[in-house]
Parts: C-alpha cells; sequence; structure tokens
C-alpha cells in the first residue's frame, strides 16, 4: 500500500474527532468573534467573517496542524485606533493591506520575525493590549458608557464606575450590571468546576446559552419585557442573505497618508507577533508532535486576512485559546478548524436572529476576562520572579504602549533591553563587534554518541538567537543535542526561555536537550537572569508542612513508605502516557514510594488548555512500574460522555463473556488482541468487584487515579491498597 | 605527493619582553624540524642587540641561525627578507586582548598574513617551557590546496609527534538547498546533509590514502564535517575542541571586499583560537 493511500484512510478515520472538536471550538468563537469586533468598534459579525474565513483558508492552505484562525484579542488595540483614525471603510483597506504585508513575510520567509523581539517586552505589550480591551470594556460590563480620548482614563475611571453600579435607580441598567456580572463570574469559576458534562460547553458559550434562554423566559414564561436595557443588548446583526448581499464598501483613498501606514504596519507587526507565538505555544500541545511550517501558514493567515478585509472581516491571526480548546477536544488535523469554520457559518444562518438576545455586558465580561489574563498580576509576578531588570523591560513596554502606540511601545522595549544588558555587561563593544559573526557552531560528534553539539560564543541575547534558533530546528526532536555555553559571556532571558521551550519539546518528542557551560555564569553573578532561578533556594523555615502534610507524612511511617515532600520537575516516568499528551505537566510533590519502588505515589499539577482556557489541574495519581510489557490501554468508567466520544471514532473494546464489565467499563487501546488476552478472568473479576478509577497502561507502566481533584488520607489509602492488589492480579 | 620540509624558519624579532619566549618557541621548532632559523630586525644592527639574542639561544644545544638587520617598513623588510633567504616558515607572534582570553593579529602581522608567500604560524602564547603539542585541526575544504595542506598537517604531526589529527569539512549552509519547514523538510534535510558528510568523507579518505604511511601510522585521525560559516567555524571547533595547533589553507585571493565582508582566513585573524599554521 502506498504511503499516501494510508494517509487519506487515517485522515477519514480522524474525522469524527475532528468534527466534534470543530463543533466545541465553533462554541467558543461565536461569542468572542462577536465581542472582540464589538471591542473594536467593528460591527459584531466582522469578527465572525473574519473566524470563517481564517477557518477555511488557513486549514486548506496552512502550515500548522491543530491551529485554529479567528480574530485574535491582541489586534483590538490596534484595530479600535484603526478604525477610530481612520473610520470603518478605510480600515478595511488597511487591514486588507496588512494581510497583503503578512503574505510578503511569509514569502521572504520571515516567519521569524517574532524571534528579535525580548520576551519581557512582548509580555509588556501584551499586558498592554490586555489592559486597553479590559480598561474600555470594563464599563460596558456594568452598563456605563463612557467616552476618553485616552486609554489610562478608562482605567482610571473603573472606580467610579463601579461606584456608579451600585447606585443605579434604572432597573433596566441594573439587570444589564448583573448579566455583566454574573457573565464574569462564571468566566472565573469556570474552570474551577470539574464537571465534565459542565465541561463540554466552554464558559464563553454558557453565558450565550444562559443569556438567550433569560431572554426566552421572560419572552414566553413571564410574558414581560426582556428587563435589560435596549440600549445595552447586541444590535446590527445582519441576516446570512444580507452579508452575502451586503459586502461592505472599502474605501482605499487614504492610502497615501500617513496613519493608514501606521496602522497598516501595527496590524501587521501584531497579527504576526500573535500569530507565531500562539503557532509555537500550540506546537507543544500537538499530541501528534508535529511542526508546524511558519512561513506558510503566514502566507495562508495572510491570504486569509485579504479576503476578510474585502468581506467585511478583521485581521485573521493563530488563537491561542480556541487552539487549545480544540487540541483538548481531539482535534488531529487541520480538518477541525474548517469545520469550526462550518459551524460557525451553521450558526449564523440557522440563528443570527437570536444573538440580539445576548446582552453586551454579558459578552463583554468575557472580554474583560481575556483582558484581565493577558494583564493578570501573575505575569508580572513571574517576571519579577526573573529579575528587577525583566520588571523595568515589561514596564517600560506596557506604560509606551498606553501612552503612545504599540509600535512605539515595542520599540522602546527592544531600546531599554539593549540599554540594560550593555549595562549589566558594562561593555558595548561585546554586542557591536560581534552581532553580525556566525557565532554559533552545531555539529554532529562522530566518534561518540552521535548526538549534536552546539557551541555559542560572545553572547547570546535577542539580537542573535535566531541564529541559534536557526541551528536548533535543524535538528530532528528526537535526537540527543548538548548547547555549551562556556565560550559565551553572555546569556539573556529571552533565550533561557526559548532553551527552556525546547527542552521540553525535545522531552515530549522522545529526545534530550541539554544546556551546559552556564556554570562560571553563575559564580560570576554576573548574569541575574533565569539563571538565578535554577539556584537552589535553601529552607529556612524547616517544618513547613501543611497538616496534609504531616498526615500524609504519619500515613509514610506507618505503611513504612519513603515521603517527599519537596516539589520535582523531573516528571519523564509520566510523558509517555497518554493522558498527559495534551497537557502541561507542571510538577509532582508530596510523593510516597514503597521500599522496592515499584510504586510511587504523589500529588501533582498539571495544566490544561492554554490562555484563557486554561485550567491549573492538581491531582494525587499512583504510578506503578510493572517490569514487564503490556499492551497499551485505557480503562474508565463508562459513561453519558464515552457514548459521545464513541459517536466521534473512539472504540471500546469488549471483553467477552463479562457484560457487567463491558456495560460498566470504557476500555480503549490500539492492540485489540492483546487487550483481551491480557484482560482475563482474573483481572476483569478484580475490577468488577472493586471502586471505579482511571487506570492507563503505557507499555510497562500503570497510572492510577480517581477524580481530578486531591485525595484525602482515606483515599490515599484506598488507592494505594487498590494499585497494590491490581499489581498481584497482574503479575 | 610531495612534501615541502621546512628547511628554513624565519621570525621578526623586537626587543620586547616576549623576546625570550618567542626565541625559546622558534628555536624549539628548528630542531624539530632540522632547520635554519633566520632571525628578522627591523632596525639598525648593533653588537648589543647580536649579544643579546646569542644569550637566549645559548640555552639551546645546537642550532643553526643567522641574524638579519634591516631599517624600512616592518612589513616590506620582513616580506623581502623571507624571500630573499628563502624562508618556509614564518613565525609570527599574536597579541592579546585585555583581560580577555582571546588573541589576535596585530595590523603588521596581519598585512604580512595577507601578502607572505611562505607559510605562516602564528603562536598565541610563546613560552619557555615546551607546551607539547598534541592534537591537530585542519581543514578539509574542497580546494586545491586542500591537499598539499592536509599532508603538510601530518607532517607536522609527526615532527612534533602530536598524537591527534582532526580533518574538519566545513561544508556550506548553502549547499544544503532544502530550507528546513516542516518536519517533511527537516526529514529531507536530514538526509540530504548524511550524503553531504558521506561525500565529504569519502574525499578526505582518498587524500589521505595518497600521503605516505610513515606520516599517516601511529597517529589517530578523525574526520568530523561541520555545517557552517566557513573560516569561522573551524576556528570555532579549534577552540571548544583544545586543539593546540590549526592548520589551514593560504586564502587564495584578498580583495577590498574580503576585508570588508570577512570570510575565511579573516576570521581566523581577529578571533585566534590557537596557534595556527598558514599553508602556502
Amino acid at each position: 500500500m502506498s504511503p499516501k493511500k494510508d494517509n487519506i484512510a487515517q485522515f477519514f478515520k480522524a474525522l469524527p474527532k475532528n468534527i466534534f472538536s470543530g463543533f466545541v471550538v465553533s462554541l467558543i468563537a461565536l461569542p468572542l468573534g462577536l465581542g472582540l469586533a464589538m471591542a473594536s468598534d467593528a460591527p459584531p459579525i466582522s469578527g465572525i467573517i473574519a473566524a470563517v474565513i481564517g477557518g477555511f483558508v488557513v486549514s486548506i492552505l496552512g502550515g500548522s496542524h491543530v491551529t485554529i484562525a479567528g480574530p485574535g484579542n491582541g489586534l483590538v488595540g490596534v484595530l479600535l485606533i484603526a478604525i477610530t483614525t481612520l473610520g470603518i471603510e478605510s480600515a478595511y483597506a488597511a487591514i486588507i493591506c496588512s494581510g497583503g504585508l503578512l503574505m510578503l513575510l511569509g514569502f521572504l520567509r520571515l516567519g521569524k520575525l517574532a524571534d528579535f523581539f525580548p520576551s519581557s517586552a512582548i509580555q509588556g505589550m501584551l499586558a498592554a493590549i490586555g489592559l486597553i480591551i479590559l480598561g474600555k470594556q470594563f464599563h460596558i460590563m456594568l452598563a456605563h458608557r463612557i467616552k476618553r480620548e485616552d486609554t489610562i482614563d478608562y482605567l482610571l475611571e473603573i472606580p467610579y464606575t463601579i461606584n456608579d453600579a451600585i447606585h443605579y435607580d434604572n432597573t433596566g441598567l441594573i439587570y444589564a450590571a448583573i448579566a455583566g456580572v454574573l457573565s464574569f463570574a462564571i468566566m472565573i469559576f469556570y474552570s474551577k468546576i470539574r464537571n465534565k458534562y459542565l465541561q463540554l460547553i466552554p464558559a464563553p458559550m454558557w453565558i450565550v446559552i444562559l443569556s438567550i434562554a433569560f431572554s426566552y423566559y421572560f419572552e414566553l414564561v413571564a410574558h414581560e419585557k426582556n428587563p435589560i436595557d435596549i440600549s445595552y443588548m447586541i444590535s446590527g446583526i445582519p441576516e446570512f442573505s444580507e452579508i452575502i448581499a451586503q459586502l461592505p464598501s472599502v474605501n482605499f483613498s487614504k492610502i497615501g497618508s500617513f496613519p493608514f501606514w501606521t496602522s497598516v504596519l501595527a496590524l501587521t507587526l501584531i497579527a504576526s507577533i500573535e500569530s507565531l507565538l500562539s503557532i509555537k505555544a500550540v506546537d507543544k500541545l500537538d499530541p501528534e508532535k508535529r511542526r508546524s511550517n511558519v512561513n506558510r501558514d503566514l502566507k495562508a493567515l495572510g491570504l486569509a486576512t485579504v479576503g476578510s478585509g474585502f468581506l467585511g472581516g478583521l485581521n485573521v491571526v493563530t488563537v491561542i485559546a480556541r487552539s487549545s480548546v480544540n487540541v483538548n477536544n481531539g482535534g488531529s488535523n487541520r480538518s477541525s478548524n474548517f469545520f469550526h469554520a462550518t459551524f460557525l457559518v451553521i450558526f449564523i444562518v440557522l440563528f443570527s436572529s437570536q444573538l440580539t438576545r445576548i446582552p453586551l455586558p454579558a459578552l463583554m465580561a468575557i472580554l474583560v476576562y481575556t483582558g484581565y489574563k493577558l494583564a493578570s498580576p501573575s505575569t508580572i509576578r513571574n517576571i519579577f520572579s526573573i529579575g528587577k531588570e525583566q520588571l523595568i523591560i515589561f514596564f517600560v513596554t506596557l506604560l509606551v504602549t498606553l501612552k503612545i502606540g504599540l509600535i512605539t511601545g515595542i520599540i522602546s522595549g527592544v531600546l531599554v533591553t539593549f540599554i540594560i544588558h550593555v549595562v549589566i555587561n558594562k561593555n558595548f563593544g561585546l554586542f557591536a563587534k560581534n552581532v553580525l559573526k556566525p557565532n554559533v557552531l552545531m555539529y554532529k560528534e562522530v566518534n561518540d554518541e552521535n548526538n549534536y553539539y552546539l557551541s555559542i560564543k560572545h553572547f547570546c541575547s535577542f539580537l542573535n538567537y535566531y541564529k541559534l534558533k536557526e541551528k536548533i530546528n535543524a535538528i530532528p526532536e528526537n535526537e540527543d543535542v548538548v548547547v555549551d555555553f562556556s565560550l559565551c559571556k553572555f546569556v539573556d532571558h529571552t533565550v533561557m526561555e526559548n532553551l527552556n521551550n525546547y527542552q521540553e519539546l525535545f522531552k515530549k518528542r522522545g529526545g534530550t536537550f541539554e544546556v551546559v557551560g552556564l556554570d562560571l555564569h553563575d559564580t560570576d553573578s554576573k548574569h541575574p537572569f533565569a539563571l538565578r532561578r535554577l539556584l537552589p533556594v535553601p529552607n529556612i523555615i524547616k517544618n513547613n508542612l501543611t497538616r496534609r502534610q504531616t498526615s500524609i507524612e504519619e500515613l509514610a511511617i506507618d505503611y513504612k513508605l519513603n515521603y517527599m515532600h519537596e516539589k520535582q520537575k523531573n516528571i519523564d516516568f509520566l510523558n509517555t502516557f497518554l493522558f498527559f499528551r495534551t497537557k502541561q505537566i507542571n510538577h509532582i510533590y508530596n510523593q510516597l514510594v514503597n521500599t522496592n519502588e515499584a510504586l510511587t505515589l504523589f500529588d501533582i499539577e498539571f495544566s490544561e488548555g492554554e490562555f484563557i482556557a486554561k485550567e491549573v489541574v492538581r491531582s494525587t495519581m499512583l504510578y506503578i512500574d510493572l517490569n514487564k510489557d503490556i499492551p497499551e490501554f485505557t480503562l474508565d468508567r463508562e459513561g453519558f460522555l464515552e457514548k459521545i466520544y464513541a459517536f466521534a471514532g473512539y472504540k471500546d473494546i469488549p471483553i467477552q463473556n463479562h457484560n457487567d464489565f463491558s456495560n460498566r467499563f470504557y476500555l480503549l487501546g490500539e492492540d485489540e488482541t492483546k487487550i483481551k488476552a491480557l484482560f482475563n478472568d482474573d483481572v476483569t473479576h478484580f475490577f468488577e468487584s472493586n471502586p471505579y478509577y482511571h487506570i492507563e497502561s503505557n507499555g510497562s507502566s500503570l497510572l492510577i487515579f480517581g477524580r481530578e481533584r486531591q485525595a484525602s488520607i482515606k483515599e490515599i489509602k484506598a488507592l494505594f491498597d487498590f494499585g497494590k492488589r491490581l499489581k498481584e492480579v497482574l503479575s | 605527493m610531495t612534501l615541502k620540509p621546512f628547511k628554513s624558519i624565519g621570525i621578526g624579532v623586537a626587543f620586547s619582553p616576549n623576546l625570550k619566549a618567542n626565541l625559546f618557541e622558534v628555536a624549539r621548532l628548528s630542531q624539530f624540524f632540522n632547520s635554519k632559523l633566520i632571525l628578522i630586525h627591523v632596525g639598525p644592527a648593533s653588537q648589543e642587540k647580536t649579544e643579546a639574542l646569542k644569550i637566549i639561544l645559548d640555552n639551546f644545544s645546537y642550532i643553526d641561525y643567522e641574524v638579519v638587520f634591516k631599517t624600512g617598513d616592518p612589513v616590506n623588510v620582513i616580506l623581502s627578507i623571507s624571500e630573499e633567504k628563502k624562508i618556509d616558515l614564518l613565525v609570527l607572534g599574536a597579541l592579546q586582548r585585555e583581560n580577555f582570553l582571546k588573541y589576535y593579529v596585530g595590523s603588521i602581522a596581519r598585512k604580512i598574513t595577507r601578502r607572505a608567500k611562505c607559510s605562516i604560524l602564528l603562536l598565541i602564547k610563546p613560552s619557555i617551557e615546551r607546551v607539547s603539542c598534541q592534537h591537530i585541526v585542519v581543514n578539509g575544504l574542497k580546494d586545491p590546496k586542500t591537499e598539499q595542506t592536509i599532508a603538510t598537517a601530518f607532517y607536522v604531526a609527526k615532527q612534533l609527534r602530536a598524537d591527534r589529527i582532526t580533518i574538519v569539512e566545513e561544508i556550506k549552509q548553502n549547499e544544503v538547498a532544502i530550507k528546513v519547514d516542516d518536519d517533511k523538510s527537516l526529514r529531507k534535510a536530514t538526509i540530504f546533509k548524511e550524503r553531504l558528510k558521506l561525500r565529504e568523507e569519502t574525499r578526505i579518505k582518498e587524500i589521505i590514502a595518497h600521503i605516505p604511511e610513515t606520516y599517516t601510522k601511529n597517529i589517530a585521525i578523525k574526520s568530523q564535517p561541520i555545517f557552517g560559516k566557513q573560516g569561522y567555524s573551524i576556528g570555532h571547533y579549534a577552540q571548544i575542541s583544545r586543539a593546540d595547533l590549526l592548520i589551514m589553507n593560504a586564502p587564495t585571493k584578498m580583495t577590498f571586499w574580503d576585508r570588508l565582508f570577512p570570510h575565511d582566513i579573516e576570521h581566523i585573524l581577529t578571533e585566534l583560537p590557537t596557534d595556527v599554521l598558514i599553508i602556502q
């Protein structure tokens, strides 16, 4: 059989899953598209148009695999300025031109553009965008429309708006504000509730569903007018036929003017940065570990933007939150992006009139949450922990962006970073003399273990990081790599952060990535950047265990287990489990290990999804090393959701003569015959007569856990006992 | 394969604090290579100077040497005398950047390097005590001169009793026509690179086969292909592999543009990784 035919067969096999995940993504894309467009002062439908065009064009022509394209949050600030200064018709022209430039970047292979910006400066710029979104929409969320000149003024007005909202006497406004606050609460608490039925629909869609239901309740049950003030309802959503019939007029008359081109440049810059960062982040989540063709993606995004601009839509970029939702729901190739667009079209055709039932404050709550996430205090805390100078870069970029504009902001961030680097090294020559030198040497060591060796000379910072990146990108991720900085006098935070990303990527794909030669830098104390974090912090307070930890400690003594409460980042043994393929493990802690080290019980913190769809989960798991080969499988309790999954292409393996088992459990795996052989009478009886756990095998070891939350002491004991007995049954 | 032994070794001497170390180095070299030593001093002749040189060289049991005095422009003097006296190997000292363990070639030595018709040895750290030369790195560029260079490297290795030679084939990045974008192009590029490496290695093996066995036996030979900037990466490699001597082809042409956009040997001259021998 030719490999090509095989691909087609695989594609069709994966199709149901991709339709399913495309559907879930469209649920989040619909409210976000409307909201982002309204936040940019564009007609609400323009966001949906961008998502639809983006979905169709990028899925067909793009070079990435599991990304979703659509209107991006980073662009809200720029679009807002473009639309207010140029007017919507000329703004469409600017969008079209920026799409052309984006395509040009793709053809010139400038996918590396985003590497030239220091990461703290990018963080600062994103935080500024977050504050712009938050500042403007917060007032609408509380049903208090205001108009100010400066973005900072919007932020300063927030306390007054809260005060006003408490003292409203117009019931229409009160209801509007309540809708906003409730929606905001949904966004915040959604990720804290782990219920699989609730989680099936993304939070933004819950807001849409609940507000439409609320409006119908008043219309059909209470026979009253919707109590929310009519000026705070979404307006101007055209029928589908109108969208097709009435193309917006695009006005190119301002093409010679200066503000037009600054808008175009800003749009292109932010669109490319946002897309490139998102693609990089999504590549890490890809369960099939593929590498995206960034330049091809840029071309496709550019073309989509041009099309979207002509049809009255916004810029199309790769978006991180929606892409992560896609991965989490089983999207495995570009068709999910296509189906997300298809479902959006279906929604608009069928329900466009229903959308006017959504109150504006509810929609804006989603954006306020997005803005908050971009500029959240934890980002600042994180940057501070890397180094004070990063905080300077961050705040300079943030303030200049807020006060003057995005392009000036990012340029000032780059300049400040460079000045700080020169000051820290007290040496301008180091940078001036060596910036153009090919300072990275890479070769495959011939005699030894055939690993790739990279040596970097002089300095390595955001200025010349692209050279290092180019070399690393030429290495397959399942190889062993050693990066040596011993000849390098200065390594900046941007490089350290990116290397850390590579480290994770190589680990996930079966290779190793080691960074050596930085020990000297530490002792010099000239290198404060991320390195400082690597130094072990001495534990001054000895007994800082929580009550749960003390109980676990007692349990360990009682059961004769070894207890280690420290956080451990070395979690390689977990990466091979299917469960973690689309999840990022942060660390494990509170480890309990029995003496022959076959059973390890630990608390774990991992995260799922990115950005506003990010959920941090803490759970307790048991790891059993079986010391023998067994087939890979996943065993779970059979439920309603599994029936849906089955519909989407997952298949339950039936075990003959054990109807009870087959009915109650949901067994998944590639090698059906071997799995059937493993689940003999003893094993199935064991599962039938014991409590439910999620059990997963990676070929030689088992991972067992109950709920997606930390286990109590009693549950720990039960889990441990279960594992011990299961091990006996299996061996 | 004709080997051109170093029959005479020349060095420019200035009466600087480094004089003794420099003389010790060349004296040892002349003993290793069995060659005549020619000391060139730019300046008027004087009894004192000759005496001073004699005192230093008297530390060695037998040295065949000659001192030449001539006034004029240092570059022209040294070049004309080396031609006149048929010097095979001219030794030049490098300068060290302040505070750093970094060496570079000063302007005079650089001019000489560019114009000399004989082989040049650039010493980074002349010392009175002998630092034995164990590891030699030599370039294996695809160039007509390379065969001669590699042969000389083996000759030098034998005379200096070095025990390891690494031949570095620098393969230009633009020879790999495939741009890495995704997994597919990466796979293609990796296969293509493997093929290039094989090609280069066969070429080097052939060159080594032509060298008389007396020179190649008892020496560990390794060949290391590197994808990178020509001239720069070999220096970088010599530095990290802690080579004691780097042997390179002489530059083919040298125009104004080559200095403006440095390549090949010019990279090495600004950042000497170790002692460098340029074979003419």
